[in-house]
């Protein structure tokens, strides 16, 4: 009875969701045009300083220039691109990682699993930027290097989120059925795991994309992040911050950027969630 | 007649429980036969025994006269061919993410039975005979009630063409009228494959109505066995009378 | 007057109608059945007659409750029927009780609440209200839910239950989950409080022999509808509605293997 009620409860916003998940599109569209555009074409060579300093948007510079005379938009469009890598990079690294460790551990003997619980709960406690910034203490401060510190410390995150995921379908009759059926291990994995913990493990990837981005910003934003003229957002809110009074737009729009992407992201995880589980409803 | 399938003087046990100890039964070709107890009998132990899915810690299970062994593969593989399977629940035994075709056709493909056309009839015709029409093929589990799935899950169970089919609570989690629909369909499979068949059961109507022997099972020992009638009319023990007096019944038709 | 008197009643949810204008009664003393498969709404019926149903769900009709219309009524002037006038059983007693609670504090809390009993007094109610459920031992009080078997947490539900001392107890399926000499107990009880206390009850369930042994009369639900009701005696030797009839039909066939189990060489 408390199915049907379940289930009735969940119809009504269907309608709230296709507008997220639109506004999520449009949004992470902008940047993804932004940066798309980058590749072939820029307003101003990143490096051309001859911009007048810390000048407001005009016809020629739609955003101003910064303290270098440097065109902002140029930049922007450029951290558009770093975001984008950025974050698919990290997500993809840690979903790599991540998946793997968390089913070893799904399938591990029980001592196995403990352990490797045990480590990931220990990384997940530390804070990703405190992690980011012993990788790139090490590997030196570069695109790559917040990369892998990042997408290193998502891992762990990911992994617990495939254990528990996995470990919920692994209790479940149609896997006994497909070992009665012949179907051995990697099979299992394959053709009735991984189809089935997609769908969430989906939406928290897309929502970690937004963390990625988030925590590069912030390392860059330290200093810890690639150096211009490959300068990302959280690059241009540093070199702003000593003038955010004078010259304001320097600020505002690598601000404003940050927050259309990760909310876009953040958007379109939540309107994938209606979709990532329709065929598990039960239709009695 | 040799048995088909048959525990030995099987014991299991969880760290230092005791579920079963000392049981024996076994079917043979053809044969239908019910394990009847209630919770805690250690029916579900024996049903993972049976099917090869754990080991007993005393005893064994012999499959056609012979030990199996579950690292020998080309004896698994002949053991998975030949003794199928029908969970307890219709909504948790289908795969919610693939079609009915890719479900009913897991046997063959894991098992290396068939490929490609070769498989495709053979799943059509599984479909066909649970009463199920070729359009159900594409569709999804979600698609379909209980006493469907139910069948969908017998179809995979009967695309092998298996000698004995191992069935848990087969028909508790459906309607009363589609029970008797499961039932009847299972009957007739058997009259026509002349499939053996172990049911798992706390309800003795569904197999009274299957099977011709019954064990009864409590405390994971085997305290009576014997045809089905003579249990249900005249048992000998306490608890079986017991058992088989609280069953409900309709009152008498006037 | 009926104890409880539902006309019309319909529960809707996002377009989808749970119940479809259902009438029935339970006068006092009186033991009514609703017999339905998965999807009937007969558990959503036991919700709303008790206003329990929770929000999302709109709800018409009419359904008076010893005289009280329960239909939109706010929950305070619901509470108090609640447990004196009508109580309910549910399937599941491991959900029913709280699981953080000895046993004897979930029963004394209703005790206390309607009978305004305390200490000694209170100690001794709940002693008795578990004696009435036969369940004696004193272990059994300070006991923990998971620590009983399932009969004894449906037996302890059941006194719980009847702490108050209702009018009408609604009973939902309240041996399912259960292994059936157990359910056999169970019903035995049922039976037992029931004419002790001149209780009217109202029996829920799929099961029509269980149906059978416990009521008089009987509703026969659908998807939400009620396609026919009468004496148990009539459903069961004469039903009307094919549904009913192919029920009857299915249950008959189930009851009668009993009696005619198989044998080899007979295909049936």
């Amino acid at each position: 009875m408390t199915a049907v009620v379940e289930q009735v409860t969940d119809a009504a916003p269907r309608r709230r969701r296709h507008t997220t998940l639109g506004l999520g599109l449009g949004f992470t569209g902008v940047i993804v045009l932004l940066a798309l555009v980058s590749l072939f074409w820029l307003p101003f060579d990143p490096s051309d300083i001859s911009g007048g300093r810390l000048e407001g948007p005009s016809l020629e510079h739609l955003l101003g220039t910064d303290k270098l005379g440097r065109d902002l938009f140029t930049q922007l469009m450029i951290g558009a691109r770093i975001a984008l890598i950025v974050g698919t990079a990290s997500v993809a690294l840690a979903a790599v990682l991540g998946v793997a460790i968390g089913l070893t551990a799904a399938f591990a003997r029980p001592w196995l699993d403990d352990s490797l619980s045990a480590t990931l709960d220990v990384i997940i406690a530390f804070p990703v930027l405190l992690l980011a910034m012993l990788v790139v203490a090490v590997q030196g401060a570069s695109l790559w290097s917040a990369i892998l510190a990042i997408g290193l410390a998502m891992s762990a995150v990911v992994a617990r989120l495939t254990r528990i995921l996995a470990r919920r379908v692994l209790h479940e009759q149609f896997i006994t059925a497909a070992r009665t059926s012949g179907t051995r291990l990697p099979g299992i994995v394959f053709f009735h795991v991984l189809p089935n913990i997609a769908p969430t493990l989906g939406v928290n990837l897309a929502l970690q994309f937004g963390a990625a981005v988030l925590a590069e910003a912030s390392l860059s934003y330290l200093g810890l992040g690639a150096p211009p003229p490959n300068a990302s957002w959280g690059r241009l809110l540093q070199e702003a911050q000593g003038t955010v009074l004078t010259a304001p737009v320097g600020a505002i729009a690598p601000g404003v950027a940050l927050v259309v992407l990760v909310l876009g992201v953040n958007f379109i995880a939540d309107g994938l969630r209606d979709f990532a589980d329709p065929t598990r409803r039960r239709s009695r | 007649m040799t048995a088909l399938l048959e525990l030995h003087d099987a014991r299991f046990a969880y760290g230092r429980r005791t579920v079963i100890d000392d049981v024996t039964l076994g079917v043979s070709a053809g044969q239908a036969l019910g394990l009847v107890g209630e919770s805690g009998a250690g029916k579900s132990t024996i049903f993972s025994l049976l099917l090869g899915l754990a080991a007993p810690h005393a005893g064994a299970v012999l499959f056609d006269g012979a030990p199996l062994d579950r690292r020998d593969r080309r004896m698994m593989r002949r053991f998975r061919t030949e003794v199928q399977t029908v969970f307890q629940d219709p909504y948790s035994s289908l795969d919610p993410r693939q079609r009915i075709d890719r479900i009913v056709g897991e046997p063959l493909r894991s098992l290396g039975i068939a490929r490609g056309e070769q498989a495709q009839q053979s799943v059509a015709d599984a479909v066909r005979s649970v009463g199920l029409d070729a359009d159900a093929l594409h569709r999804y589990p979600h698609e379909f009630s209980g006493g469907q799935r139910q069948r969908i899950a017998i179809a995979r169970a009967i695309v092998s063409k298996p000698r004995v089919l191992l069935a848990d609570e087969p028909v508790s989690a459906l309607d009363v009228t589609t029970r008797i629909q499961v039932i009847e369909l299972l009957a007739h499979l058997r009259a026509e494959t002349g499939m053996a068949l172990v049911m798992v059961s706390h309800d003795l109507s569904a197999v009274a109505a299957l099977c011709e022997r019954t064990v009864v099972l409590q405390g994971g020992r085997v305290v009576e066995e014997g045809a089905t009638r003579d249990i249900l009319d005249a048992p000998t023990i306490a608890y079986t009378r017991t058992l088989v007096s609280a069953i409900p019944r309709l009152p008498r038709e006037a | 007057m009926s104890l409880l008197e539902v006309a019309g009643l319909t529960v809707t949810a996002g377009g989808r109608r749970l119940v479809d204008d259902v009438s029935f009664t339970v006068t006092a003393g009186e033991r009514v059945g609703v017999i339905g498969e998965s999807g009937s709404g007969k558990s959503v019926t036991s919700l709303a007659v008790t206003g329990l149903l929770g929000g999302g769900l709109e709800t018409s009709g009419s359904v008076l409750l010893d005289g009280t219309q329960v239909i939109g009524a706010p929950d305070r002037m619901l509470r108090p029927l609640r447990g004196p006038v009508a109580s309910l059983l549910f399937q599941e007693p491991l959900t029913a009780l709280d699981p953080l609670m000895r046993v004897e504090r979930q029963i004394a809390e209703p005790i206390r609440r309607h009978l305004g009993l305390r200490g000694a007094a209170l100690q001794q109610a709940v002693l008795g209200a578990l004696n009435d459920v036969s369940l004696p031992d004193p272990r059994i009080a300070r006991a923990f839910p998971h620590e009983l078997s399932g009969g004894q947490r449906q037996r302890v539900a059941t006194a719980i239950a009847l702490a108050a001392s209702p009018k009408l107890l609604i009973a939902d399926e309240p041996t399912t989950a259960l292994d059936v000499t157990v359910q056999d107990e169970i019903l035995t009880l049922l039976e037992r409080l029931v004419a002790e206390r001149d209780m009217a009850l109202l029996f829920i369930s799929h099961d029509l022999a269980v149906v059978a042994r416990m009521t008089e009369r009987v509703v026969v639900m659908r998807r939400g509808e009620a396609v026919e009701q009468g004496p148990i005696t009539e459903i069961l030797g004469d039903p009307q509605h094919p549904y009913t009839q192919g029920l009857v039909a299915s249950a008959r066939a189930l009851d009668s293997a009993l009696d005619a189990p198989a044998t080899p060489g007979v295909v049936r």
